[in-house]
């Protein structure tokens, strides 16, 4: 918990819940008949709308970007580190917005929202949404905020997907692209991680089938398998050396199947923190967005003609030692860029904290990211 | 904008790039060369640099760069997107300049280097009388730590445009100020300490 909030932190913030009525078409085919998507913005929006940030988010995260809820949080939104008063993406210029994504389990309508109709959990009956359906909505969502077209979209990870695919589907509505860790598709070995962490929810005995909520449980132990997953090709084999090594915890080792090293509990804390705090319908949703997120799928694999619809700017980071998304998939983005002669910058920025180093105040990430973000204040009115 | 007060050579290298056009720039540090192009001659086009430092730097004067190693190639780059493609004072430092040029000029339609000239008289006379290696303004760094691998000569490089079948359009040699005289039209081999060339396939 912080002693007072930080004068640097967006603050105390809010999140709203808007409710859509227009029935939302999915790419699987299905129809949401209604919906909500649940929301937070930081700083004003300017009289002419010029100054507005989509920030998507990756796979776990939500709406909360950003700020506080109570003094007493021990831990502010996913990207504080990132957006704020004076940081690099700065709130006293900027209007932001970042919304939690359909699917998802934090109030936008997703597998643990109760079905109208039925009266209970959607569970697995929810249909497996995808980038593009994002996307739509997030668009709708602009509508709602009176945005014509974001000064920029940027996100992470499955969030960069995102912004890839505003840029091919709205060209119109925004003027610059961040694409930060991403990759135009996820690879067989990336395809393989998200299946094991799926099939450790799926084969847990409180799963269900997925109509867990009915039966008062909640698959932890697979959720908590697929989180230390995830978490361990979120980082790089030389953070984890040097952020554990082989120490132990409790100084030696003790020849049963308790924690030895620090590592595991690292991995086990990280799990802990993670049930109770995420559904595992969504986690499964949310991996399968990630696996079905291919643009050039529609191009007989050819991302340069995927892309040709864009218009705006762009800004491409990775980081050296991500290998869930490494600078190579970034490097197929820029070719596919620079072949529709679009405006691009691309920095791959040296890191030893792997995939989740765009969620780390790095000085050469902060550096290049300020330096696009200041072009873009440069261009606001 | 970024202006070229410090790099005289880029001025001779702009005022040989026509309005409008397209261009790589290989090495591009700071951005220089395309601010001042964008600016002059509404220029656009991608810089191409490894160092981290001049990244940010890039971005913020408006330019379009892209983070890699050159040694890489310009495999990802498609046939005939440049009108020019300029390589400054790097070609010396790359593994393998001759299939650099080739590159230059598969993906642009011509090509223009400068490079340090190995030939001129203060570094024949540091090492054909003094027996050193050469430590000239234009050659400051000490043998064993040199990013210069692949130094040259104002002949060596022409001869290696021929066995390339690389067609010379229009070169020039200038002093360690960048300026041009007389005798340095004379003897260029001998007298210039940087080289211009711009080319295009033979």
């Amino acid at each position: 918990m912080p002693d007072s909030i930080p004068p640097d932190s967006v603050g105390l913030v809010t999140p709203t819940t808007h409710h859509f009525q227009d029935p939302l078409k999915l790419s699987g085919g299905e129809t949401l008949p209604d919906y909500e998507l649940v929301y937070e913005t930081y700083g004003k929006l300017n009289a002419s709308g010029s100054n507005a940030l989509l920030v998507c988010h990756a796979l776990s995260s939500n709406h909360h970007a950003a700020g506080y809820y109570d003094p007493a949080d021990k831990k502010p939104g996913w990207w504080e580190n990132i957006v704020g008063p004076g940081k690099t993406i700065n709130t006293d210029r900027f209007f932001v917005v970042c919304c939690n994504n359909l699917g998802g389990c934090f109030g936008s309508t997703g597998p643990s929202t109760i079905h109208p109709l039925t009266g209970k959990p959607y569970g697995p009956d929810f249909p497996i949404v995808t980038v593009r359906d994002w996307v739509i909505s997030q668009a709708r969502l602009a509508d709602v905020l009176g945005i014509d077209t974001w000064a920029a979209v940027i996100g992470g990870s499955l969030g960069g997907m995102q912004v890839l695919q505003w840029s091919m589907d709205y060209p119109d509505r925004l003027r610059h692209a961040i694409v930060i860790a991403a990759s135009s598709k996820l690879t067989a070995q990336n395809i393989a991680f998200n299946e094991v962490a799926r099939q450790a929810i799926r084969s847990d005995p409180d799963f269900h089938d997925g109509h867990y909520y009915e039966n008062g449980t909640e698959p932890q132990r697979g959720l908590r398998i697929a989180r230390m997953l995830g978490h361990i090709t979120y980082l790089s084999d030389d953070i984890m050396g040097e952020k554990f090594g082989r120490d132990l915890r409790d100084g030696k080792i003790g020849f049963d199947y308790s924690v030895d090293f620090q590592v595991e509990s690292y991995l086990r804390y990280q799990a802990d923190s993670f049930v109770g705090n995420f559904d595992a319908n969504t986690y499964l949703l949310m991996t399968k967005a990630l696996d079905y997120f291919d643009p050039a799928g529609h191009t007989q694999g050819n991302l340069s003609k995927a892309l040709a619809p864009a218009s705006c700017e762009f800004m491409v980071m990775s980081f050296t030692s991500d290998w869930r998304f490494s600078p190579e998939r970034s490097q197929e983005i820029v070719k596919a860029l620079h072949d529709n002669s679009l405006n691009v910058s691309y920095a791959e920025i040296q890191a030893s904290h792997g995939h989740d180093a765009f969620l780390m105040k790095i000085p050469q990430y902060l550096n290049v990211f300020s330096a696009y973000m200041h072009r873009i204040e440069q261009e606001i009115d | 904008m970024l202006d070229l007060t410090n790099r005289p050579d880029l001025v001779i290298v702009a005022d040989w790039i026509k309005p409008d056009s397209r261009v790589l720039d290989l090495g591009c540090g700071d951005g220089a060369l395309l601010s001042h192009l964008a600016h002059h001659k509404r220029v656009n086009g991608y810089g191409l640099d490894l160092e981290d430092k001049y990244i940010p730097r890039c971005i913020h004067a408006g330019i379009n760069i892209i983070q890699m190693d050159l040694d890489r190639g310009l495999a990802e780059f498609a046939d005939n997107s440049f009108d020019y493609v300029v390589l400054s004072l790097t070609l010396q430092a790359m593994r393998h300049p001759e299939k650099l040029l080739e590159d230059m000029l598969r993906v642009g339609r011509e090509g223009i280097v400068t490079f340090p000239n190995f030939g001129h008289w203060r570094a024949r006379v540091q090492l054909g009388i003094f027996g050193s290696m050469p430590f000239t303004k234009t050659l400051p760094n000490t043998w064993y730590n040199t990013p210069n691998i692949h130094l040259c000569t104002l002949k060596d490089f022409e001869f290696l445009c021929k066995t390339l079948n690389i067609h010379i359009l229009e070169h020039q040699a200038v002093d360690s100020e960048h300026r041009s005289n007389p005798g340095l039209k004379l003897f260029p081999n001998l007298l210039g300490e940087i080289a211009l060339y711009r080319f295009e396939r033979g």
